[in-house]
Parts: structure tokens; sequence; C-alpha cells
């Protein structure tokens, strides 16, 4: 019996083999059809889902949805100033936010690229990683409670007569920068990785000052890493709605998104195209300047 | 290279061509039909073994869902959610039987056809719930019954007894734009469209003039006004709640005050030893101008898969001795009139003014705002207009 359901097995994994045999296409699409289907439908389909929502209307009341193409949400996105006051602080905070990630990224990611040893070079990658382990909710109560009034910051503060910055929007600049700044890490350190150490001894043969070499030679080469990371803390930022709702009063795109999704899922798709919208304009900078020449 | 940038753009093309032809596959399907069905059970039968419910928390315990699965074989599955919307949600999935609803979820479902309409001689403790809580806006619809009142409560004004001196006896102390500038940054308000109706409780009492009588049916003036008075409080508030963990730490870290609360977040500070003070559970009074409360409603979903066991349910809870175990659980005054002899604590519906009608005429339930004034004009602002007005006035 068991030999019987084995040969049989061996059989038909047999003649699926022979199907296979010599039709590379076939091969590939095989292989592919899964995680492209999963891609298309599951990833691409919800975006395609939202577009469409973004046109629709809803009725007030019971909620139903007039599945005809209308242009008012984008109008109230447009005409309503408060979207978009929401639209910019968004951006803005996501630019702060990237900026202060690369200041602070880059000679990390320096010293974990060229000058740590190896033992230095395995801890430092495992600290810069260790935050990713635990919940980012966790990580975000952690900061609401040290910014609190009577939280650690003022406390440390106090003696010398200085306050925390409290709840709002320096709050939310600096709980985004450092949840990123892994993102931010990481690929910097790919990058630097990569520079040859050649290149920096031939510079400083040349007479170069250690400035020159950063200028001239290091940064260059390091920039599509900076642009890179950049699209991670960038984006991320411009999607995130726990931390302004944790640590400010202030309206974000996603936390507009969240508070209208179950009343005026219609607006919310509208609003959630916009960080979209941007990432795209975003991506076609980041091609031109080369961030993605190597991956 | 030309070759290759000629190949990526067909496979450009083919992706945008996939989508396109994607979306009009959900868009051809995508209409489907939720209207009522108005039906209503004529008898309870035989309990169908299980029971899915959505919640407030604290509404279904074990405490009264052992025995009540012992009684009946229905068992008991229950979501919690934190917010009407979430309930309003949850019911349009179609995958519970009933849900204890407030007043600023319940026109919706019924408006959704999420909910059938109950018939209360079904449900033999109907009779002896409080009259006043029965036929209201908020679970009677076109004189049909929607569900079977559950409870209710005042919005509390709570403070830190440290800070607030003199104990407030007024919204003025929260929406007054020179005395809440006292407590700038250091107010709590409520995060929900629903809030303006605390400030339009505010200007009825304040500003005559606007005429305002139902603080859920606002003219464009009225509305307006009170959008203007949340506006000028933003800058003081220290924090929009919620959630009522977020509330309830914010108190506790001292981030902030005074402002509106709940039961439930008043108990759990003074559970741990905070200086906190509310009304009224604490004195026995409302602000003077009154306030804004809930009095919730159990109602059936249009879809539901266990009808009878939700009917049972349904008396169950307003069950006298079932009632009064629920309501201190919570803290909120019982709709069972005959819970009152049923309370451990001897005095609880005292305290609570579950009989006492003239303390409700100052509470305004939870409503949804809808167009129709109820005066026959139809220029009254509905929930849409106030969730656009909240984004508004949060900036």
């Amino acid at each position: 019996m068991e030999a019987g359901t084995a040969m049989e097995r061996r059989s038909v994994g047999h003649r699926l083999a022979g199907l296979f045999h010599g039709r590379p296409r076939l091969q590939a699409g095989a292989l592919l059809a899964g995680p492209v289907g999963w891609l298309v439908v599951g990833y691409l389909g919800s975006l395609a889902v939202l577009l469409i929502a973004a046109f629709w209307t809803v009725s007030p009341l019971s909620g139903e949805l007039t599945r005809s193409l209308s242009l008012e949400n984008f109008e109230t996105l447009f005409n309503e100033p408060v979207y978009r006051d929401v639209i910019w602080r968004t951006v803005r905070i996501a630019a702060l936010v990237t900026v202060t990630d690369a200041i602070l990224a880059f000679p990390i990611a320096f010293y974990m690229a060229k000058l740590a040893s190896r033992r230095g070079k395995a801890i430092l990658i495992v600290a810069v990683l260790l935050p990713l382990w635990s919940s980012y909710l966790v990580k975000v109560y952690a900061w609401r409670t040290m910014l609190s009034s009577g939280g650690i910051i003022n406390w440390a503060l106090e003696p010398f007569g200085l306050h925390g910055p409290g709840f709002g929007l320096t709050a939310v600049w600096l709980v985004m920068s450092y949840l990123w700044l892994p993102y931010m890490i990481l690929p910097i350190y790919a990058g630097l990785e990569r520079i040859p150490d050649s290149l920096i001894s031939a510079s400083e043969d040349l007479g170069a000052s250690p400035f020159t070499t950063f200028r001239r030679v290091i940064l260059p080469l390091a920039f599509p890493a900076v642009v890179a990371g950049s699209i991670f803390t960038f984006s991320l930022t411009l999607g995130d709605f726990i931390t302004p709702r944790l640590v400010s009063n202030s309206q974000f795109i996603g936390t507009v998104v969240f508070n209208n999704f179950v009343t005026n899922l219609p607006l919310a798709s509208a609003l959630a195209l916009v960080p979209i919208v941007v990432m795209i304009a975003y991506l076609l900078v980041a091609r031109k300047l080369g961030a993605f020449e190597h991956i | 290279m030309r070759t290759q940038d000629k190949h990526s753009g067909r496979t450009a093309w083919l992706v945008i061509a996939g989508l396109l032809a994607f979306m009009l596959l959900i868009a051809g399907c995508g209409s489907s039909d939720n209207s009522s069905t108005g039906k209503e059970l004529t008898k309870v039968g035989k309990g169908e073994g299980s029971l899915s419910l959505i919640s407030w928390a604290g509404y279904v315990e074990s405490e009264w869902t052992k025995p009540f699965e012992q009684k009946t074989g229905c068992k008991v599955s229950d979501k919690i959610a934190g917010t009407s919307d979430e309930m309003v949600q949850l019911m349009r999935t179609g995958q519970y039987d009933g849900v204890s609803a407030s007043g600023n979820a319940s026109a919706r479902l019924v408006e959704g056809g999420d909910v059938d309409p109950v018939n209360v001689s079904l449900v033999p403790n109907y009779e002896t719930i409080f009259s006043e809580l029965k036929d209201q806006p908020y679970n009677t619809f076109d004189g049909v019954h929607y569900g079977i009142p559950h409870g209710r409560g005042a919005n509390l004004l709570m403070w830190n007894t440290n800070d607030v001196k003199p104990a407030p006896t007024s919204w003025d102390v929260v929406l007054d734009p020179k005395k809440a500038a006292k407590y700038k940054g250091r107010i709590s308000a409520y995060d929900d469209p629903i809030y303006i109706a605390d400030a339009s409780v505010y200007l009825k009492a304040h500003q005559p003039d606007l005429g305002i009588e139902n603080p859920y049916e606002l003219n464009e003036e009225q509305f307006e006004a009170a959008i203007d008075l949340l506006k000028e409080q933003r800058p003081n508030v220290g924090e929009y709640w919620s959630e009522a963990a977020k509330q309830i730490s914010a108190f506790a870290n001292e981030d902030v005050e005074v402002g509106t609360t709940w039961q439930y977040q008043y108990f759990e500070l003074l559970g741990g030893g905070k200086p906190v003070a509310a009304s009224p559970a604490s004195q026995g009074f409302l602000p003077k101008e009154g306030a804004t409360g809930w009095s919730d409603t159990w109602m059936i979903s249009s879809q539901a898969k266990h009808p009878n066991c939700m009917y049972m349910w349904m008396d169950w809870i307003v069950s006298p001795k079932i009632n009064a175990e629920v309501a201190q659980f919570f803290g909120e005054a019982p709709a069972q009139s005959l819970a009152c002899e049923q309370t451990a604590e001897k005095d609880f519906c005292t305290k609570y003014h579950a009989e006492n009608p003239a303390f409700w005429k100052r509470v305004y339930f939870w409503e949804t705002p809808v167009s129709d004034c109820g005066n026959g004009s139809e220029d009254c602002k509905n929930y849409n207009d106030w969730l656009n007005a909240w984004t508004a006035i949060k900036g």
C-alpha cells in the first residue's frame, strides 16, 4: 500500500518534471505565479480599490456608497484649508525627520563601515537592529511617558531650570526621528561599505585634507545610499498615524484618514492618495539622484 | 540599453492594463444591496447554541454570561469596540448578532439597514424598563422599536483637585475662552465629532439668543457658533482623548488637569489614588448647564444568524438582577426599574439618579445628527458635516 502511493507520487513527480523540462518560460512562470499573484491581488489590488473608492461618495447616515465617479472628495481636499494645512504639516515633518536622521545616521554608519573593528561592527549592527525587535507601540508609549510633564525628560532638565518639549509637533519630530533612524543607518552603512578603502587612501596620497576627501570622494559615492535611506524615513513618516495621536494634538494625513475611514471611506481614500502621489514624485527624484543604481 | 528600456516600458504597460482590468472587476461586482429586510421575529424559538455580540467594555462580563449560557445554551462571544464608529463598522460586516449601540451609532445602523426592528412583546422584561427610556429618538424610529435600553449615564466633568480650585460647577472652566486660558495646555477634550454637542449644551445655557433646543439638531448659525467656541478652545487643549487609557495616563501624569470624561476613567483614577474629583457621581450634581450623556441600546443585526439567542440575551441583560449587576459593574444608572431593589449597594440607584427623571432632563443623550431638524425644516447639520467640522476644528 505504502509502496504503491510512493510509486504513484514518484511518477506524478516525474511527470511534472517532464512537463517542465526544457520549458524555461513555464519554469519561470510556475516559480513566479505565487509571489506575483500576491503582489498584484494583495498589494496592487488594494491600491486599485483605494483609487476607485476615492471617486465614490457616501451617504452620511446609512454609510451607503454611491459607486459613480465624482470629483467631490478631491474638491473637498482642495477647497478646505484644513486639508492643505494637514498635508503641508505632514510633508514638512517628514522632510525634517529625514534630514535629522541623515545627519545622525551618517557618522554612525561611517564608523561602522570604515573605522570599527570586526567585533565593534557586529556590536553596532546589533545595537542598530535591536530597537526593531521591540514593538512599535511600546516604543511610542515609552516616549509618551518620557515626554509627559511628570516624565524623565522634565525631571532631568529641571535642575537647569529648563522644560522638555511636552507633547506637540516637536515631540512628533523627536519620536519619528528615533523610530526610523535604523532605516537610515543600514542603507548608508551598506553604501559606505561598498566604497573601496583604496579610494580614500588615494585621495589622501594626492594631498587632500580629510574634509576634502569626505566632500569630494565619500559623500558623492555615498549620496545614493542616503537617498535610498531617505525613502524609508520619508515614506514611513508620511504614513504614520499612531505617533501623532499619542504625542501630539496635531492632525497628520494618517490621523485624518484614520478618523474618516469608517464614516467617509471615499474621502479617506482620496486623502490616502496624497502620500502616494508625493512618494511617486519623491521616487522619481530619487531615481534621478541614482538611489536605485545599486539595487 | 535601448532594448531594455523598451522591454521595461512594455512591462509597465502590462501592469497598468492589469490594474485597470482589476479595477473594473471591483467596480463591477461592488454594488451590494444592504437594505433592511424589516422583518421582526414573532416568536422566540429554541436557541441556536451561540451568540456573537459587539459591546462597550464592561457590558458583557463572565459574571452574567456564564449563567446566561447555562440557562439558554447560547454560547456568548463578545467583541469589544472602543468607539461608536468602530461599532458601526463592525456591524456592517454582518458577522454579529447584536450590538450595545449608543445614540450616535443607532440612527446610522437603522438607516444603513444593519439592524432589524425589535418585537418588544418578545422581551418580557421590557415592560418594567423606565418609561423615559422608551420611545426615544435613539432607539425608536418612525414609531418602530429598534432595541432594548441597557442603561444610561452622563459625561462627567473631571478635574485634578490639587490644581483646579475652587471645584468647578460649570463647563465654562473648559469652554469659556477667558476662564479656560487659566488651564492653557492642561485641558482634556473628547476626540470625536460628537464633542461638538458639548459646546452646544454650553451655548444653549450661555447664549440663549441662539435658540438651541436640541444640541444635536443645529442649524447653520448654531453650528457655526459651536465650532467657533471649539476653535477658541483648541489652543487651551492639552490633549484630545479617544481611548480611555490615553486619558487615564494623561491625568495620572498630570499632563492634563480638567476635562470631560466617563465613569470608567474616573473610577480607574480614583482607584489608583489620584487626586481627581468629578461631577456628578462624587457630588451628586451636573455642571450647571447640564451635560451630554449616553443611553445605550441593545440592537439586533439584520443579518443575525442566532436571532433567538439574541432575543433571549436582550431579555436577560435587562432582567432585574442582571441589570443591577451590570449597572454596578460599569457605574451607570440601570434601565430596569426593578433593578433598584436588587443592587448590592443599597443606595446605588439614588446615587446614580436612576429613579429621578428630573435629573435626566438636563442630560442630553448622544444622538446621530441628521438633516431633519424635527420641526419640518431640513437644514440641520448632519453627521457628515459634524465629522468634517471636527477635522477643521482640530486644524
